[in-house]
C-alpha cells in the first residue's frame, strides 16, 4: 500500500495505463512538460516521450475530435480538459461523435477514450474553473460518467475507465486533490468494485445521504456530526454516475424511509433530480418523507468570494437532513 | 454595410490546375502531369466509367426519394470528378473521412450502395464496416470528420506507417472551428491528411463568397499547410493533384490541402430549392464545364473510346441502379429491440432496465401478434377502438 494524494493516485494510474499497453496515449494542454496545471501528469512526458504524452495546442474540439481518430485506428486515448469550464468547445465532439459512433455504426466502431475533467469549486479560482457540468454528460446516451472522492477509487476507476471499450468522463474533484489515501496500487482490477458500482461509506439507520466525488467528505462530516445529535446517517458514495447504481441506493433508502442528495452542481435537471425522481418510482411506499435537495444554486458559478455560499456545507447538508426528517430544529423552518 | 456575397475579396485568384479543358482538350501541367504519366486506356475509360455509373446511380436515388422510397437524397450531381479523382488516388489501407455527399467514394471504395441508401431511408444510420473498407460512415455535423482524420493521421505517424487519412469537405465547412482546429493540429504534429475540399459554391444557399474573401486554398498555407486548387470537374486533374498529396503524405511531407473547384448543378438535399438562390445564367455556366461530357470528348478524340465500350459502360450503369433500387425497397425494417443494441459495449444497468422493461410489455401483446412491431401496432389499435 502507498499512502498518496489524488493527484498522486491517478498519476500512477496513468503510468500503469502508459505502461501496460502502447496503445493507451494521453492528450492535452501542458500535459507535457509541465506535467499538467494541476501536475497530475508530472513526470510521464519524460519517462514515455513526447508521442505518447502528447502536449496539444489550446483546441478542446480538437483534443476530443483527434481522439476520436486515433480512437478509430486502434489507439486509447486520454484527453485532459484543463478545467471544467474549457470542455464546452469540446462539447459537440463529446455528445455528437464519441458518444456516438459505437450505435451509429451498428458496433462496428468503438471509442475506447477516457476524458479527464478537474471539476468543482472551492479552490478560489476565477470564472470558468470551478463548474460541474456533469449532468449534460449523464444525459448523454453512450457515455459513462465517474467521478472518484478518494485516492484509491482515483486510481482504480481511471484503470477502468482506461480499460473501458465505452467512452468515459473522468471527473477529478479538484478541491480533493490534495487529500491523502493508502492506495493499493498492485490491487487486481476485476476483484476490485465494478466502475459503475456505488459504495456505502458510512451505516446508518435514519436517513440516506447520497453525494459524489467532492462532496462525499462534506457528507461523512455531516454524518459524523449528527451522530453526536442522535442522528444515524448513511453515507453514500455514489462513484458512478451513469449508470447509477439503484441497487445500492434503493436497498439503503428502504431501510431508512428518507433520502438526502447533495451535490455541487446546479439544482434543476441535475444528478439530484434524477435520483430524487429515480428513488421515489422504486421506493415510494417506503418513504417516510419527500426526497430532499442539498445543491449549488441556479447560478453563473459566483465569484470565489462568495463561492462558500453555493457550495453545499456541512451545515447545509445537515439542515437537508433535518427537512428530511421533519425535525422542528430547522433553521428555515421551510418544508423544502 | 453591404458587401457581395459572391465575390471574393482580398488576394488575387490562385492558378487553377487542369490537364483536361472544358471543351476536351487535354493541357499539360508541370506539377501535375506527372502524376498521371502512367495512366493507360483502358485505366482513362475507367475513370469515365465510374463518373457514368454514380450519375446514374445519383438519379436513381433522387427517383427514388421522389417516390417516397427514400426520405432524404443529397444529390452530388456535378461533383462525379472531384469524387472520382480524389478515390481512385488512393490505397486501400489510406482511410477516408466523408461527408453525406461521398456516395461517389463510397461506390469507388466498393462499399455496397444498397447499404449507403439505409441511412437515408430510415433503416439504419450507417451503411458499411468502416474497417472493411478503411472509410467512415457518413458524417452529418459539418466538418467534425476533419478532426478524425488528423486524429487518425496522427495515430498512422505515431505507428510509423507509410498510409494517410483524407477529409473530404465542402466549402461551408471551412468556416466551422473544427476545420481550423483540424488544419492547426495537422501543421502542428505534421499528421498524413488530406484535406480534399469540394468547392461546390454553395453551403445550402449560402455562397462561398460568404464563407471566404480569399480562394479557400489560399487559406492552408497560413498554417503552414501547402495546398492547391485543381479544377473540379477535370477528373484527371484531380486524380494527379491528390496523388500529389498522397506522395507528400506517404514521404513525411505531413498534410496537404486540395480545393476542388466544382460545381452542385443540383439541389443541396431533395428537400432544397436551388432556384431561390441562385440563377439560371450560373447553371449554364457550369453546365458548360460538365466533367462527364469533357472527360468524354476528350477520350473519343484520343480514339480511347468507341460505340461498343460507351455501351458497355451505360448497360453497367443501368444495372447498378437496378440493383440499387431493387436492394433498396427491399431492406428491412429493424426489429424494435435494436433500439437498444450498441449504445454501450459494456452493460449499462439503467439501459438494461429500459430494454428488459420495454421487451415485456411488447411481449405482453403476444400471442395476438406476431412480431414486436406489430404488437406496437395493436397498442395504437386498441387505444382508439
Amino acid at each position: 500500500m502507498s499512502n498518496l494524494t489524488l493527484t498522486q493516485a491517478i498519476n500512477a494510474g496513468l503510468r500503469r495505463a502508459l505502461e501496460d499497453d502502447p496503445k493507451v496515449v494521453l492528450l492535452g494542454e501542458d500535459i507535457g512538460t509541465l506535467g499538467g496545471v494541476f501536475r497530475v501528469t508530472d513526470g510521464l512526458m519524460k519517462d514515455f516521450g513526447s508521442h505518447r504524452v502528447i502536449d496539444t495546442p489550446l483546441a478542446e474540439s480538437a483534443i476530443i475530435g483527434t481522439a476520436v481518430g486515433l480512437a478509430y485506428r486502434g489507439f486509447r486515448p486520454v484527453c485532459e480538459i484543463q478545467f471544467d469550464g474549457f470542455i464546452y468547445p469540446g462539447f459537440d465532439q463529446i455528445v455528437s461523435q464519441v458518444a456516438k459512433l459505437h450505435a451509429r455504426t451498428q458496433g462496428m466502431v468503438r471509442m475506447p477514450m477516457t476524458i479527464r475533467v478537474p471539476f468543482g469549486g472551492g479552490i478560489g479560482s476565477p470564472e470558468h474553473h470551478s463548474e460541474s457540468p456533469e449532468a449534460y454528460f449523464v444525459h448523454t446516451s453512450g457515455l459513462r460518467v465517474i467521478s472518484p472522492s478518494n485516492p484509491q477509487d482515483a486510481y482504480t476507476m481511471l484503470r477502468q475507465a482506461i480499460a473501458s471499450d465505452d467512452p468515459v468522463l473522468y471527473f477529478e474533484p479538484k478541491r480533493r486533490y490534495h487529500v491523502k489515501g493508502e492506495v493499493d496500487l498492485e490491487g487486481d482490477l476485476t476483484a476490485a468494485p465494478a466502475m459503475g458500482s456505488a459504495r456505502i461509506v458510512e451505516a446508518g439507520t435514519d436517513v440516506t445521504l447520497v453525494s459524489y466525488g467532492p462532496l462525499v467528505k462534506t457528507a461523512v462530516d455531516a454524518a459524523r456530526a449528527a451522530a453526536g445529535e442522535g442522528i444515524s446517517i448513511e453515507v453514500i458514495d455514489l462513484r458512478s454516475l451513469s449508470p447509477v447504481d439503484y441497487a445500492t441506493v434503493q436497498e439503503s433508502v428502504q431501510r431508512t424511509g428518507r433520502l438526502v442528495i447533495t451535490h455541487e452542481a446546479a439544482r434543476t435537471l441535475g444528478i439530484g433530480a434524477e435520483l430524487a425522481a429515480s428513488i421515489t418510482e422504486r421506493c415510494f411506499n417506503y418513504l417516510e418523507s419527500a426526497p430532499v435537495r442539498v445543491t449549488g444554486f441556479d447560478i453563473p458559478y459566483p465569484p470565489s468570494k462568495l463561492e462558500k455560499h453555493h457550495l453545499p456545507d456541512l451545515d447545509r447538508i445537515l439542515d437537508g437532513v433535518d427537512r428530511a426528517l421533519g425535525r422542528p430544529n430547522s433553521h428555515t423552518g421551510l418544508e423544502y | 454595410m453591404t458587401h457581395s456575397r459572391h465575390e471574393p475579396k482580398g488576394p488575387a485568384a490562385m492558378k487553377m490546375h487542369q490537364l483536361i479543358t472544358a471543351d476536351g482538350d487535354r493541357v499539360a501541367d508541370e506539377l501535375l502531369d506527372g502524376f498521371v504519366s502512367d495512366l493507360d486506356d483502358q485505366s482513362l475509360r475507367n475513370l469515365y466509367e465510374d463518373m457514368v455509373v454514380i450519375r446514374r446511380i445519383d438519379f436513381e436515388s433522387t427517383a427514388l426519394q421522389r417516390q417516397g422510397q427514400l426520405a432524404l437524397w443529397p444529390p452530388l450531381v456535378g461533383q462525379e470528378a472531384s469524387q472520382v479523382g480524389s478515390a481512385r488516388a488512393l490505397e486501400k489501407e489510406d482511410f477516408i473521412f466523408p461527408t453525406y455527399r461521398e456516395n461517389g467514394v463510397v461506390y469507388c471504395r466498393g462499399a455496397e450502395m444498397s447499404k449507403a441508401v439505409g441511412v437515408w431511408r430510415g433503416t439504419s444510420n450507417t451503411g458499411w464496416d468502416p474497417h472493411e473498407y478503411n472509410m467512415a460512415t457518413p458524417q452529418i455535423i459539418i466538418g467534425a470528420q476533419t478532426l478524425h482524420a488528423t486524429g487518425y493521421a496522427m495515430g498512422l505517424a505515431l505507428e510509423g506507417k507509410e498510409s494517410l487519412a483524407i477529409a473530404y469537405l465542402g466549402d461551408g465547412a471551412t468556416s466551422q472551428g473544427d476545420v481550423h482546429e483540424a488544419m492547426v493540429f495537422a501543421a502542428s504534429f505534421q499528421a498524413p491528411v488530406i484535406f480534399f475540399c469540394q468547392n461546390n459554391h454553395w453551403a445550402i444557399s449560402e455562397p462561398v463568397g460568404l464563407q471566404s474573401h480569399v480562394p479557400l486554398a489560399g487559406r492552408a498555407p497560413g498554417y503552414g499547410i501547402p495546398s492547391l486548387q485543381v479544377d473540379g470537374n477535370d477528373v484527371l486533374a484531380v486524380l494527379a493533384a491528390t496523388r500529389w498529396a498522397a506522395h507528400r503524405a506517404r514521404t513525411g511531407g505531413g498534410p496537404s490541402f486540395i480545393e476542388a473547384v466544382t460545381y452542385r448543378m443540383g439541389p443541396h438535399t431533395t428537400a432544397d430549392d436551388p432556384t431561390r438562390y441562385r440563377g439560371v445564367t450560373e447553371l449554364e455556366e457550369w453546365g458548360a464545364k460538365d466533367p462527364l461530357a469533357r472527360m468524354r470528348t476528350f477520350l473519343i478524340n484520343a480514339g480511347k473510346l468507341d460505340d461498343e465500350a460507351e455501351a458497355a459502360i451505360s448497360a453497367k450503369a443501368d444495372e447498378q441502379a437496378a440493383a440499387l433500387r431493387l436492394a433498396c425497397i427491399n431492406l428491412p425494417d429493424p426489429e424494435a429491440m435494436s433500439l437498444f443494441e450498441n449504445v454501450y459495449v459494456h452493460e449499462h444497468s439503467e439501459l438494461e432496465l429500459q430494454r428488459e422493461q420495454y421487451r415485456a410489455y411488447l411481449a405482453s401483446f403476444e400471442p395476438a401478434t406476431a412480431s414486436a412491431t406489430q404488437g406496437v401496432n395493436a397498442n395504437a389499435q386498441r387505444s382508439v377502438s
